[in-house]
């Protein structure tokens, strides 16, 4: 894992004091809201329905225990004694109180970690895949890269006053976990035909209320490049990106509206006027020091396959159902990545109790490494487990709650804070989840219905990415009162797609069975092994109209 | 029109949140601010809310509070219920926690 050198944490030492006298300015009333806003943005904290929220970064989504220790201590001493893991590989708490923010961040900066840029218009939490450094499937690590790029944009006095926020995702291996072409900046790494490491890069994709795919705009970037490339992409934005207008800020609108050619074209000329100009080049040296903080842990030279796992795996049904979605193959033999549900049968999803986390400290450290991840679908991974701990780890979440088998199934959704909590939500999230979850509960049945990806906004906003859920669901506000749309065929792996809205909305009361509905006429119509995606990718939206609406 | 009555407005209560927490904050008829919302003032017909929302305004300029606003409610049998989910939320608490917020007091 990376470690902070003397620059970082000097950096993060200073925003906290200076944090520190902004609020006591506030407090004491010499500043207004209107000056003090910004400054609390750009520190992660914002005013919600009941209290303010502090947001903070998991950058690319990895930590140690040292860390999950203070997120609970967090929790416990300055909160109410839990967390919620968002969307974005950041960890949110909903009870702060204004003067106590500093030490807060003072805390979390024992442990390298802040809330800077976690808020604004700047470059946001670098995100990546939470198998990142253990897949089977990847190519190259991309956290150093991520890393990399946080160092670059964090306090980039360029690019802290973009037209909007900004969003990169950055994934190492050929299946995406990150979501990366409904970020403003997707980078993919990839060897070219020499061998050579580097990057593919899509801009502008996103969410909210215009939701976009990325578009390629580069195949490769040589991986020495890849700052200087960014720095055209992201002067091109700051140039041109609408400020007349929020709703048409984000650099998906100016690729929309210019044209993946043309964006090509001002890219392609302002990087070449930077290498003009003396690049941002990435020294091999420098490369080499970031890469050697995120070595590989010293995995033993084990079978591929442990025996005493293999024996559980027959003789205990519990254990093998939650092996069955929960675990994912490990590049190292006798390694196995292990995921933990933060969404348990009719529970919130992404909410964990300060107990918890120090659950999860103790089990990291004694069975992965030390390494905890982030997911952006609101769970955590241990990345490095030996199979032949699986058995005692799985006992041990289970004590904890945290090993629900439900991974990619029904009931592990992800929904937004929603209407409980945030300021911007028309309609509640968080309730729906629990309740669909419920509905879903027969462990069975979630797996007969096979791989489901349900995604709840609250708002157009979507924080619930309800746009990119095999079932996406929208709360609307009518005249005071929650209503919920559904869209189906979304998805955000490699092969990105943006749902498809069925119809009129439900209301609160229906809007489960209609899901429901939405899965049994799934069951009724697929074909031999086809996924609830695939099915609808054949069909189309007609079967599940009929189902919901009637024929006419 | 201040201080005119509008025989066709809502009850109406004006809301803001605590700088010091964010905690959400109700007028009151003596002009301070009350936590929970059955001490709230309850504006009839739209009366007195334009001066209300100037004296709201002054506690913003002096730091007590934030973002001040009007929102329906109705009365029955003498109990404020607000028009919509997000001020009975508001009012309440997260609705997946009835140990927190103001409804766990």
């Amino acid at each position: 894992m990376y470690r902070y050198d003397e620059f970082d944490a000097s950096l993060v030492k200073d925003r906290v004091d200076q944090f520190r006298d902004q609020v006591a300015l506030r407090i004491s009333g010499e500043i207004t809201e209107d000056e003090f806003k910004p400054l609390r943005l750009m520190n992660g904290l914002y005013l919600q329905l009941h209290a303010y929220m502090l947001r903070v970064a998991i950058p690319y989504g990895t930590f140690d225990s040292r860390q999950m220790r203070m997120l609970a201590h967090i929790a416990d001493k300055y909160d109410k004694g839990y967390g919620h893991f968002t969307t974005r590989q950041n960890i949110q708490y909903n009870w702060p109180k204004l003067d106590e923010v500093p030490d807060i961040l003072r805390d979390l900066a024992t442990v390298e970690m802040h809330a800077i840029q976690t808020s604004g218009n700047c470059i946001r939490n670098v995100t990546s895949d939470q198998y990142a450094g253990a897949a089977k499937d990847e190519i190259e690590d991309p956290r150093p890269w991520c890393e990399m790029i946080r160092q670059w944009s964090s306090f980039h006095p360029e690019f802290s006053f973009l037209p909007r926020k900004f969003k990169i995702a950055v994934t190492g291996a050929a299946h995406d976990r990150a979501a990366i072409q409904v970020h403003d900046i997707g980078a993919t790494l990839t060897h070219n035909d020499n061998g050579e490491t580097g990057f593919t890069i899509y801009v502008g994709g996103g969410l909210g209320r215009t939701p976009m795919l990325g578009k390629k705009i580069r195949d490769f970037v040589p991986r020495a490049e890849l700052l200087a490339y960014l720095e055209a992409v992201m002067r091109v934005y700051n140039m041109h990106g609408r400020r007349d207008n929020l709703y048409k800020a984000r650099i998906k609108i100016l690729v929309h509206e210019i044209g993946a050619e043309e964006m090509i074209r001002l890219v392609d000329a302002e990087y070449e006027d930077i290498q003009k100009n003396g690049a941002l080049g990435l020294p091999e040296e420098e490369i080499a020091r970031i890469l050697n903080y995120f070595a590989p842990p010293a995995f033993e030279p084990l079978d591929e396959t442990d025996t005493s796992y293999a024996e559980k795996l027959n003789g205990d049904l519990a254990f093998a159902n939650w092996a069955k979605t929960n675990i994912a193959e490990h590049k190292a033999p006798g390694y196995a990545i292990v995921n933990l549900s933060l969404k348990p049968i009719g529970d919130i999803p992404g909410d964990i109790s300060a107990e918890q986390m120090y659950a999860v400290a103790d089990l990291a450290e004694r069975y992965s490494f030390d390494e905890i991840r982030a997911t952006h679908e609101q769970n955590l991974t241990l990345p490095h487990v030996k199979q032949s701990d699986l058995y005692e780890l799985w006992q041990k979440l289970t004590d904890q709650g945290l090993a629900t088998p439900n991974i990619g199934l029904a009931s592990d959704i992800i929904a937004c804070p929603g209407l409980d909590y945030c300021n911007l939500a028309n309609a509640r999230s968080i309730p729906l989840a629990q309740e669909i979850s419920n509905r879903f509960a027969d462990l069975d049945r979630q797996h007969n219905v096979g791989p489901l990806k349900i995604k709840i906004s609250g708002c157009i906003n979507a924080c619930g990415h309800h746009h990119v859920g095999h079932i996406g669901i929208l709360g609307v506000d009518r005249k005071g009162k929650e209503y919920y749309q559904i869209s189906l065929g979304g998805s955000a792996d490699e092969n990105t797609s943006v749902g498809k809205i069925l119809g009129p909305s439900f209301d609160e009361h229906s809007i489960t069975d209609a899901v429901e509905t939405v899965v049994n006429t799934y069951l009724g119509l697929r074909e031999d092994g086809e996924t609830f995606l695939a099915a609808v990718g054949r069909v189309g939206l007609e079967p599940f109209k009929e189902a919901l609406y009637g024929t006419d | 029109m201040a201080g005119k009555s509008n025989k066709t407005l809502p009850p109406q209560v004006l809301t803001a949140n605590q700088l010091f927490d964010g905690d959400v904050v109700y007028w009151r008829e003596d002009g301070t601010w009350a936590q929970d919302l059955p001490d709230a003032f309850i504006f009839e017909a739209g009366a007195g809310i334009e001066a209300a929302l100037v004296r709201a305004e002054a506690d913003v300029e002096a730091s007590k509070i934030l973002d001040p606003y009007m929102f329906a409610v109705s009365i029955d049998e003498g109990i404020i219920h607000p028009s919509s989910v997000r001020e009975t939320i508001r009012a309440k608490g997260p609705t997946v926690r009835l140990d927190l917020g103001k409804q766990a007091a």
